[in-house]
């Protein structure tokens, strides 16, 4: 594991992912260093929320690599020989990788407070005033510091992603994985989300962001790659790949969304 | 709506003739003629010693027989309700070997009678004279005894109320695991829980909120099916009850005894039940039934005199 920082934090290398007989990845890479906003674009059933899912173990890969922080997700290499990783490991792994889904998955039976303190006390092992002074920082760096108390169900869904996001943060990752976070929400709800993730890429948080946010993409990420059924089709900055496409599928599908 | 529309009446509000439910008053006559119809019939007859039911009420025998069945219903439950989580777990888990042996498992308790599973445990002497703890084809013994010693009808009975009780109570724990969404469980993974964690703090957690009404159910029903075990002699409510009229002749009385007690004791039940499920219905808007909203009119009432006085 040499050179660490010269290297890419992620580095996603042809990697392969079947679903039965349907193959939804087909040998994608993807590179992105610390610091990095990679925002992944495409159709939906072009293979980014499976590629996102598979970059915290939550899927498993059929062939290809992938790489977070030079470690291998998912395996232990060992004499030359790949040996699948303990639940254990794998859920050591996943500490430093956050993940924000589509759906905000909050746990419905915890206030907004317990939602965000609850991992680092079970899995971190800290105290329970430690971790709830920490949760009710991260409440207020994501602008909800008056809502500790509420569940979420007496939440609306952007403030539900909110919290979502402090509770990934609070385990302190190395690197936040967005699933189409604005996806369900209202259109007016959207704006105070991609908000957050403005803060938190410009406070030098490692992002890959799964959106259909072209504003978001152009104006915050590093490095913009565009997919289409389970491939890489085009990828580089935000000003070639979205206002100078040079692949046809790009170019369609930007047409489309714009 | 603002609070002056609100608070005042405006020029628009509706003032109409309410509804009329004639059909509500009929149907209430005609129950309550009922009632009391049947109230007469066992209060004037003359099969029935009214003397006796309130002289055995109390009896030191019949208390007895109830302070053993609600043990035995607390037990059962409690053991069984630890098993059927662990049955449930085996059933949905990956391993194919664990998750048949609780599908067979669950087959064949459901698939007999509880009143023959009673027998079978107490009649287990006629099976297994004696029961020996060692290491199975060896001789090494750590423990042998004779088995009606070792086994009496009590603890018979509640291996019987036990192993039955953890099939049915395992498929209710099943279906309330798997009513929580799965997306729960990828958020509690993607923090870094292992898949232990995620099942105590996430997955079960929420699922006490499918899993409790019908578990308070499967109280109440318990608490009477003790009354089986009189099949294997175990002195609880009934068999106290039978005993009893099979001295003095007066089965019905007794019988009416009991049936008060069990009425008592299943609405005590309820009590408990009900603040279980509000502590794990945090979070999501359940509304109250109607029992539940006398528990908790009672419960207030209780703590604002607390409160007056102290």
């Amino acid at each position: 594991m040499a050179d660490i920082d010269s290297d890419p934090l992620i580095r996603v290398r042809s990697v392969r992912k079947r679903f039965g007989s349907r193959e939804v990845l087909k040998g994608v890479d993807l590179e992105v260093k610390r610091g990095e906003v990679a925002v992944l674009l495409g159709p939906s059933g072009s293979g980014k929320s499976t590629l996102l899912r598979c970059i915290n173990h939550l899927e498993t890969v059929d062939g290809g690599r992938i790489e977070v922080g030079g470690h291998l997700v998912g395996y232990s290499p060992k004499k030359g020989k790949l040996y699948e990783m303990t639940p254990r490991q794998v859920a050591e792994q996943r500490r430093r990788i956050g993940m924000v889904f589509q759906r905000f998955n909050l746990f419905p039976h915890m206030t907004a407070l317990e939602n965000i303190a609850a991992a680092p006390m079970a899995v971190l092992g800290r105290p329970k005033r430690e971790a709830q002074e920490r949760a009710m920082q991260l409440l207020h760096r994501v602008g909800l510091g008056d809502w500790a108390g509420h569940y979420p169900g007496q939440l609306s869904g952007g403030q539900q992603q909110r919290v979502a996001i402090a509770r990934a943060l609070a385990m302190d990752p190395e690197v936040m994985l967005f699933d189409e976070p604005t996806s369900a929400l209202d259109p007016e709800l959207v704006g105070e989300v991609l908000a957050v993730m403005r803060e938190l890429a410009a406070s030098g948080m490692t992002m890959i962001v799964v959106t259909h946010e072209m504003g978001f993409a152009a104006e915050v990420a590093d490095q913009v790659t565009f997919m289409d059924d389970g491939s890489v089709v085009e990828w580089g900055s935000p000003g070639d790949v979205l206002a100078r496409p040079k692949n046809a599928r790009t170019r369609e599908f930007l047409q489309r969304v714009l | 709506m603002t609070e002056t529309q609100r608070s005042g009446a405006a020029e628009d509000d509706i003032i109409a003739v309410p509804l009329r439910h004639p059909w509500r008053w009929v149907s209430a006559g005609i129950l309550g003629l009922l009632f009391t119809w049947l109230v007469v019939l066992l209060w004037d007859n003359p099969n029935i010693d009214h003397a006796t039911i309130g002289e055995y009420l109390f009896n030191p025998r019949i208390l007895t027989g109830a302070v053993t069945t609600v043990v035995l219903t607390f037990a059962a439950m409690a053991v069984s309700t630890v098993l059927a989580v662990i049955v449930a777990g085996m059933r949905l888990s990956a391993n194919p070997v664990l998750s048949f042996i609780a599908g067979f498992y669950v087959w064949v308790l459901r698939g007999t009678p509880l009143l023959v599973q009673i027998v079978f445990w107490g009649y287990l002497g006629l099976l297994f004279s004696e029961i020996v703890f060692g290491v199975p084809l060896t001789d090494i013994v750590f423990l042998r005894a004779d088995t009606n010693a070792l086994i009496p009808p009590l603890v018979a009975g509640l291996i019987a109320l036990i192993l039955n009780q953890t099939a049915y109570s395992a498929e209710i724990v099943r279906a309330g695991l798997l009513s929580v969404d799965s997306g729960q469980r990828e958020a509690a993974y993607s923090l870094g829980m292992s898949p232990l964690r995620t099942f105590s703090k996430i997955v079960l957690p929420q699922a006490m909120r499918v899993i409790l009404p019908p578990m308070g159910n499967e109280t109440i029903s318990m608490l009477k099916d003790t009354s089986l075990l009189s099949v294997i002699a175990v002195l609880e409510l009934y068999t106290a009850a039978t005993r009893i009229s099979s001295q003095n002749l007066r089965q019905v009385e007794l019988l009416i005894v009991i049936s008060v007690w069990y009425v008592i004791m299943t609405t005590a039940l309820s009590i408990p039940q009900h603040y279980l499920e509000k502590r794990f219905g945090r979070g999501t808007g359940a509304r109250d039934g109607f029992a539940d909203r006398m528990i908790s009119r009672v419960g207030s009432a209780v703590r604002t005199r607390r409160e007056a006085r102290g």
